[in-house]
């Protein structure tokens, strides 16, 4: 012991946080970022997320304004409100990112996914999923005799929802398109 | 009309516009034709480096010290990798430098062609932002962007990747004033309710500490005179990190000195007590906070940074202000004095008499001895030899001599430290060094070293001689690398896991061969012989200063502690560091 009362290094905990981070509440959160049309925005975005550890669930990405050269980043994210607000200090700042709108915060948003989902079966099989792709206004958009393809669109639990359900039915192959958003109302 | 020119020729334009006067760097194949431009004028002076990391480092120093940007000219494929080091560097240091790397030509991108790199690529998480131009039309506008945004807002490296096709083609030149500067326009003013908010509490403190960061320097001078103001208006005990030194004089009367990981007793001991903490530019890094869940436990805490995402990222704060520096403590200076000019008087003597008990600790005491140079005796004579002129510049390796330095050395004035805080670069002091000198050319210039860290770029030597820059080497040689084995010794039984060099090289004919000034001591008694010898030689110096082998670092918040669990050097520091801080850096 120094004169100090200063103990010999006795700490036995971290200089970081350690604490367990399912301890706190993660959020999910729809990200739309506006961004310049350019090369590398979309590996630059993508960069950010793996570099920095933050999670992505979905991500749509497409021109939305020709003349400006604009394309919408849509991201579905996780976090705890921390890590949340942290993605979007981070996003903001990245030189070709003109906007970042926490559309989960703003307000509410419409959120719509598009699914094609590929059902092999004969008999019973058959004829319930079809029936239950009434149940969910999906389409039938190719037909074999012993497959369909359904299209759907809706909110990404309701394209869970019927994938579970067509699972039994013979379900082959899904593809997602991920989620697009904006929020409601006028502005 | 715009004038019409070759791509390589719009580079050249674009920088004598930007005013740039020196640039560093080494040519190869794709580079060719602004090598050519470059031969053919007089307005910049093209400095040739020995390794693309020298060049990259040197920029920072001519950055750091002059607070222009740096600029960099470097080859395709290994030119451009070479200097991913000193772009990762000076990201974590916000330092402004632009790097202009060649590529080959368009229609060969993709096919591994010879010298190819994904340069773009490689170097998009290591740069603030990065550009591939494959169209000569929009070059000249790339280059003034690129300045722009490596100057703004909180300042970065900036790459320019050009294919050599581009370079030979001709369009036409945009004039600086009307290049598309973007939409970038980082917000300079903070937030009044905030500023507001930050004055009353200033008015209520009793234990107030200012923390002041890298960034108060970036903001420029004004951002320091009023730094310097707020202090002596309020009578606020000043701490900094390692980047911020300077800002505040090391002769005020209210300098705590350097905080953090091997800061000052008492400035560590103010940031765990304190009520209310005032963050001015720095970012709450892992070697200032300690551990995080008892760092500063009592204290308010505002934040001025230019930067959202320095932001709640690793300390909540009760007061955030998004902002520069200069442009919010110009606010909070008018707002605080118009509400009054109040503070807690007879709180902040308390505070201070506190302070000065923790001053009188003395904790950079050392156990001197007469037969041997400690390094913080060596630090000590250079400071007493040195502190009056006006013109020092230092940079550092990284290492214990570089904590020693920013212990020992005094800094009166910003732009006159030059260390790698965020990277942490061993290799990064002597091209430094070179890029301080080049800017600065009467100044003395040093380079307070490793041995190991000095060899690292040591090849940079060379250049001091072609330019006859008179940098001075100021290698403390331990022979170890002395900061490892110091946590070899704090956590890993003494067990010296490959922490020295067998074979170190002769430094005086290493002087000798690179055409420089070799002088070594390793008495004590010698030191200020030594140092005079070296200041007043006028041509570069490789001073191997022969130091106690194995000295260790104090004070040191061991990885996992909190601020006021420090190591001093009376301290045992045997099983220092427990299993969790262990895992730590
Ligand atoms: C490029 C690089 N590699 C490794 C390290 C890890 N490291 C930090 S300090 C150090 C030892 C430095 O030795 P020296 O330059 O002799 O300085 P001293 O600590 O002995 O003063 C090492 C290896 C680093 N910081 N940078
Ligand atoms: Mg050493």
């Amino acid at each position: 012991m120094s004169p100090l009362k200063i103990k010999k290094g006795t700490s036995r905990k971290s200089a970081y946080d350690l604490k367990d981070p399912h301890a706190d509440v993660i959020e999910r959160h729809t990200l739309a970022c506006i961004v310049t049309n350019e090369a590398g925005v979309l590996a630059r975005v993508i960069g950010l997320f793996s570099g920095r550890g933050y999670n992505i669930e979905s991500l749509t990405v497409a021109e939305i304004d020709h003349e400006g050269h604009r394309s919408r980043i849509t991201v579905v994210t996780t976090g705890t409100p921390e890590v949340i607000q942290q993605i979007k200090a981070q996003l903001g700042r990245m030189i070709p990112v003109h906007d970042v709108h926490d559309l989960t915060e703003e307000g509410p948003a419409v959120e719509r996914e598009l699914a094609l989902f590929k059902v092999a079966g004969k008999g019973d099989k058959r004829i319930e999923a079809i029936r239950l792709a009434e149940i969910f206004r999906a389409n039938v958009v190719d037909s074999t005799l012993e497959s369909f393809i359904f299209e759907m669109t809706g909110t990404s639990e309701k394209i869970d929802a019927f994938a579970d359900l067509m699972r039994p039915l013979g379900l082959v192959e899904v593809a997602r398109t991920g989620v697009a958003a904006l929020s409601r109302g006028e502005v | 009309m715009a004038r019409q020119m070759t791509g390589a020729e719009m580079v050249v334009q674009a920088l004598i516009d930007q005013g740039v006067d020196t640039i560093f760097g080494y040519p190869g194949g794709a580079a060719l034709p602004i090598y050519d431009e470059l031969f053919q004028q007089d307005k910049i002076q093209h400095i040739l480096v020995r390794h693309e990391q020298g060049a990259a480092h040197a920029a920072e120093g001519y950055a750091r010290s002059t607070g222009k940007p740096g600029v960099v000219l470097v080859t395709s494929g290994p030119g451009a990798t070479n200097t991913v080091t000193g772009l990762t560097d000076a990201l974590l240091d916000s330092i402004p430098i632009v790097v202009i790397t060649a590529q080959v030509p368009t229609f060969m991108i993709g096919t591994d062609a010879f010298q190819e790199a994904d340069t773009v690529g490689i170097t998009r998480p290591c740069t603030k932002h990065n550009y591939l131009v494959k169209d000569t039309e929009v070059l000249a506008s790339v280059v003034h962007e690129a300045f722009h945004v490596a100057t703004s807002g909180r300042p970065g490296p900036v790459l320019i990747d050009i294919p050599k096709d581009v370079q030979f083609a001709k369009g036409s030149y945009t004039e600086k004033n009307k290049a598309s500067t973007g939409h970038y326009a980082p917000k300079l003013k903070g937030d009044i309710d905030q500023i507001t908010a930050l004055a009353a509490m200033m008015e209520t403190a009793k234990k107030p500490i200012i923390y002041s960061g890298g960034g108060v320097i970036n903001s420029g001078d004004s951002a320091t005179a009023l730094l310097r103001e707020l202090a002596k208006e309020t009578n606020f005990p000043v701490t900094s990190t390692l980047m911020g030194l300077g800002a505040y004089p090391a002769s005020g009367d209210q300098w705590m000195g350097m905080l953090g990981m091997h800061g000052l007793y008492e400035a560590n001991m103010a940031m765990h007590d304190c009520d209310l903490m005032i963050n001015i530019g720095a970012r709450f890094d892992d070697r200032i906070t300690g551990r995080i869940d008892a760092f500063s436990p009592k204290s308010k805490k505002a934040h001025i940074d230019i930067d959202p995402s320095s932001i709640n990222k690793v300390i909540h704060v009760d007061v955030p202000i998004i902002g520069d520096v200069a442009h919010v403590l110009e606010d909070l200076l008018r707002i605080w004095k118009s509400r009054g000019r109040k503070t807690q008087a007879e709180g902040l003597e308390k505070w201070w008499k506190q302070i000065e008990e923790w001053r009188a600790i003395r904790c950079l005491d050392y156990k001197n001895s007469e037969k041997v140079i400690k390094p913080q005796y060596a630090l000590q004579r250079l400071e007493a030899l040195t502190k009056d002129r006006k013109d020092r510049f230092i940079t550092t390796e990284v290492g214990q001599h570089q904590m020693w330095a920013a212990q020992y050395l005094g800094f009166e004035a910003p732009n006159r430290w030059m260390t790698s805080g965020g990277l942490g670069t061993m290799g990064y002091g002597l091209p430094a060094s070179l890029g301080v000198q080049v800017a600065h050319p009467d100044a003395l210039v040093i380079n307070v070293a490793g041995e190991a860290s000095w060899l690292m770029n040591m090849q940079e030597m060379g250049t001091a001689r072609q330019y006859n820059l008179p940098v001075k080497q100021f290698i403390l040689n331990n022979e170890r690398l002395g900061m490892v084995r110091q946590w070899q010794d704090l956590l890993h039984g003494n067990r010296y896991s490959h922490s020295w060099s067998e074979a170190l090289p002769d430094f005086m004919l290493l002087a000798k061969a690179f055409g420089a000034k070799g002088i070594t001591v390793s008495d004590p008694s010698d030191m200020d012989d030594a140092i005079m010898e070296m200041l007043k030689f006028d041509g570069p110096v490789v001073f191997d200063c022969l130091v106690e082998k194995h000295e260790n670092c104090f004070p040191m918040i061991p990885s996992g502690a909190p601020h006021n669990e420090m190591l001093l050097g009376d301290a045992g520091v045997e099983d220092a560091i427990g299993d969790t801080g262990a895992v730590l850096v």
